[in-house]
C-alpha cells in the first residue's frame, strides 16, 4: 500500500492563517480579558465569570441595552416601510429610473462620520438651517439639551442615510417581476391592494428578509453618526451599547468588564439575527 | 360570451413611427364569431401576442377599434371587458394554496362563497387538480402552475372570451396532448369564444375552427384548417403549414398559360391574362405531387422516412420538389417524372394567390 501523501496540508495553512488573524485570535483575546483582572505592567488574576455577572447585573447596561433596542426598532419600524413605499413609487422603465436610482443612492456614498457632522451643522439651534427653522417657526427644538430632540435628530439622520438601502433591495425585488404577473393581476380583477399583498410583498420577501437583517446588525451596532452628532448626550440619553462599551473599555480602561460587555453584545446581535431569519424564512422551509 | 370585431386596427410600440416596420401590426379588420374556438398562428415576432393583448385590453391599440357584440370596449381595461386571459408562462399566487389561486379570480369579483366553492371545485376536477387543493401553489411543478393559470382562466363562468397565449409551452409533451383535447372538449361544453395564439401548426389546427395566419404584423390568411391546406393564400402560409411546407417553385406567364420550366402547368383558377407582379410562382403541397409516366423529368436526391410515409425530395435543374409517398409504394428508379394534381396547384405573384376563374 503507499504512504498517504501529507503534503496537502500545507495549502490549507494561508486560509487558517487568516481565519486565525482576523477572528480567531482578537476573539480569544477578548475572551482572555474577560475573565481576568489586571492592574497592569502585565499582571493578570483570574476572576471567572465575575464581569459577566457584573455586567448582566449593571443598570447602565440594562439601560445602554434598552435604548438600543429601542433606537433599532423605531428605525427598522421606519426604514423597512418607508423604503418599500419609495421603491413602489419609482418608476420601473424610462429615462428617469438612473436618475432615480443615482439620487437614492447618494446618502450610502456618504462617509458616516461626515453624515454625522453634516446633521450636528444641520441641526444646531443657532446656526443650523434645520435648528433655526425649526425655532423660527416657534418650536422649542435644541437636541444638545433636550433628550426627546437628540432622540428625533438621531432617528432622522439614520432614516435619511439608511433607507435608500432598503429602497434599492425592495426596487431589485420589484423589478424581478415578470410583467405577466402584473397582466395577470388586472385579468383576474385584483385591485393594487391584492397586486402588493399577493404578488408584489411575496416577490419582494428574500430581499427584505436581507435588508431587516442588515438594517437590524449595522444598526445594533451603530457608533459613529450617533458619537458625532450627540456624543451620546444630552446626559446618557443618546447612549448606545457601542457608546457606551467605548466609554467602559477606552474612558475608563476598564478591560474586563468591557471584553465581558462585548462578549455579551455579541451574542445578542448573534441570537437575534438568528431569531429574525429565522422568523422569516418560517415559510420556505415548510 | 361575444362576437369580437377589429375595425381598421393598427398599433405600434414607437412614439413616432417612421416606416411600415415600425408598426408591430399593420392595419387589419378580424371578426371572431361567438363561441367560436380560432388560433392565430404565426412565427415569433409576428404581433400575435400584441393581438392578443389589444384583444384583453392590456393593451390600447394606437389606431382603431374593438368591440365586443356592439359595444365599443378600445379604451377599457381588461376587467371591464371581462375577459379571461392565460399566459405563456404560469402566473401563481405564491403565498396562496390551489383552490385561493382558483377563487381569487371570483373573490376579486365579490361573487357569493358558495358559487366560488362550486366553481373551483368544478375547474380543479376538469384540470386534475382536486388533490392538491389544499396545497400551497408554489410547491407545483411548472406543469402543476400552468394548469392553476389555466384554471384561472376557466374559472368565471361569464367571460366574453378566453385568451390563450401559448398555454402550453411550458407543458410536458405527453400531458400537452392530454390538455390539448381537455380545452377542445371544455368548448364545445361551455362553447365560450375563445382565442388560441401559438407557433405551433399542431395545436392551431387542432384546436381551432378557424385559424387566422400572420406575419410580419398583418393577417395572412383566416379560414379553416382545410382552407390553409388546400387554398394558401400566400406562400408564407403554403410553408408555415404542413410538414414538409408546400413547394413553391419559379415561374413564368407565356402565351397565355402559367409555366413552370417552360413546361404549360394546369393550376386551379387559372388566370387570362399576364397576373401583375414581379415574381411569380408556382405553389403545389407535396401531398399532391406523385410520380408519373410522363410530366417535369425529376431525379430522386433524398428519401426520408417519418412512418406513414416517405418525403422524396426530387430536383429538376437545382430546383427542390418534395413529394409525400406512402409506406410500401414502389419508388421509381434515379431518372423519373413528376406531375402534379391540378385542383391543388396554384400561381402566386408576389407571395399572393392568383384568383382566376375556375374551370
Amino acid at each position: 500500500m503507499k504512504t498517504p501523501n501529507q503534503k496537502a496540508w500545507w495549502l490549507v495553512v494561508p486560509v487558517v492563517l487568516l481565519v486565525a488573524f482576523n477572528a480567531l485570535i482578537p476573539l480569544m483575546t477578548v475572551i482572555n480579558y474577560s475573565v481576568q483582572e489586571t492592574f497592569g505592567e502585565n499582571v493578570f488574576f483570574f476572576e471567572g465569570v465575575k464581569w459577566f455577572q457584573a455586567v448582566l447585573h449593571s443598570e447602565r447596561f440594562h439601560n445602554s441595552l434598552q435604548r438600543q433596542l429601542l433606537f433599532t426598532g423605531i428605525i427598522l419600524a421606519i426604514e423597512v416601510p418607508l423604503g418599500v413605499a419609495i421603491a413602489l413609487a419609482m418608476p420601473r422603465r424610462g429615462p428617469w429610473v438612473s436618475v432615480c436610482l443615482v439620487l437614492v443612492a447618494m446618502p450610502l456614498l456618504i462617509p458616516w462620520n461626515v453624515v454625522g457632522a453634516m446633521w450636528n451643522l444641520l441641526a444646531l439651534p443657532d446656526i443650523g438651517l434645520l435648528g433655526r427653522t425649526l425655532n423660527a417657526v416657534g418650536i422649542d427644538y435644541n437636541y444638545t439639551r433636550q433628550p426627546f430632540a437628540a432622540w428625533a435628530t438621531l432617528i432622522a439622520m439614520d432614516v435619511w442615510h439608511w433607507t435608500s438601502l432598503v429602497v434599492l433591495l425592495a426596487y431589485a425585488g420589484l423589478s424581478a417581476i415578470p410583467d405577466a404577473y402584473y397582466q395577470a393581476a388586472k385579468i383576474d380583477g385584483a385591485s393594487s391592494g391584492a397586486v402588493f399583498r399577493y404578488i408584489q410583498l411575496p416577490k419582494m420577501k428574500r430581499v427584505l428578509t436581507i435588508a431587516v437583517l442588515l438594517r437590524f446588525m449595522d444598526s445594533f451596532m451603530i457608533y459613529t453618526e450617533p458619537i458625532v452628532l450627540t456624543g451620546g448626550g444630552p446626559g446618557n440619553a443618546t447612549t448606545l451599547l457601542s457608546i457606551d462599551l467605548v466609554k467602559v473599555a477606552l474612558g475608563q480602561f476598564d478591560l474586563g468588564p468591557a471584553a465581558a460587555m462585548s462578549l455579551i453584545y455579541f451574542l445578542i446581535v448573534l441570537l437575534l439575527s438568528w431569531i429574525f431569519y429565522t422568523v422569516m424564512t418560517k415559510d420556505e422551509a415548510e | 360570451m361575444a362576437r369580437i370585431r377589429l375595425s381598421n386596427l393598427r398599433h405600434t410600440y414607437q412614439d413616432r413611427p417612421h416606416n411600415d416596420a415600425d408598426w408591430a401590426l399593420k392595419r387589419l379588420d378580424l371578426e371572431w364569431e361567438a363561441g367560436s374556438a380560432n388560433a392565430l398562428l404565426g412565427p415569433s415576432g409576428c404581433g400575435k401576442t400584441t393581438l392578443l393583448n389589444i384583444i384583453s385590453g392590456l393593451l390600447r391599440p394606437t389606431e382603431g377599434t374593438v368591440r365586443f357584440g356592439e359595444r365599443d370596449v378600445t379604451p377599457l381595461p381588461p376587467d371591464e371587458r371581462n375577459i379571461a386571459q392565460v399566459f405563456q408562462f404560469p402566473v401563481v399566487y405564491d403565498t396562496m394554496t390551489v383552490y385561493d389561486n382558483l377563487a381569487f379570480p371570483l373573490r376579486n369579483r365579490g361573487i357569493p362563497q358558495a358559487t366560488v366553492d362550486a366553481r373551483v371545485r368544478q375547474v380543479a376536477a376538469m384540470l386534475d387538480l382536486e388533490l392538491t387543493l389544499n396545497q400551497r401553489a408554489a410547491g407545483l411543478t411548472a406543469d402543476g402552475k400552468q394548469k392553476i393559470s389555466l384554471g384561472r382562466g376557466l374559472v368565471r363562468e361569464d367571460v366574453a372570451a378566453i385568451l390563450f397565449d401559448e398555454p402550453l409551452t411550458v407543458i410536458d409533451p405527453h400531458l400537452k396532448w392530454r390538455l390539448r383535447s381537455k380545452l377542445k372538449e371544455l368548448h364545445q361544453r361551455l362553447h365560450t369564444t375563445m382565442i388560441y395564439v401559438t407557433h405551433d401548426q399542431t395545436e392551431a389546427l387542432t384546436f381551432a375552427d378557424q385559424v387566422v395566419v400572420m406575419n410580419e404584423g398583418t393577417v395572412v390568411q383566416a379560414g379553416t384548417p382545410v382552407e390553409l391546406f388546400e387554398r394558401p393564400r400566400h406562400t408564407f402560409v403554403g410553408y408555415f403549414i404542413g410538414s414538409p411546407g408546400m413547394n413553391v417553385l419559379p415561374a413564368t406567364f407565356e402565351s397565355g398559360a402559367p409555366r413552370l420550366f417552360g413546361r404549360a402547368v394546369e393550376t386551379a383558377a387559372p388566370p387570362k391574362t399576364t397576373p401583375p407582379g414581379t415574381t411569380l410562382e408556382i405553389g403545389v403541397r407535396p401531398e399532391f405531387v406523385r410520380f408519373s409516366a410522363a410530366g417535369i423529368p425529376v431525379r430522386i436526391a433524398k428519401i426520408s422516412d417519418t412512418g406513414r410515409h416517405r418525403i422524396v425530395e426530387t430536383q429538376h435543374e437545382n430546383v427542390t420538389i418534395r413529394l409525400l409517398v406512402r409506406e410500401g409504394e414502389q419508388l421509381p428508379g434515379e431518372r423519373a417524372f413528376v406531375s402534379f394534381d391540378p385542383a391543388h396547384t396554384q400561381l402566386y405573384a408576389d407571395g399572393w394567390i392568383v384568383e382566376g376563374t375556375r374551370p
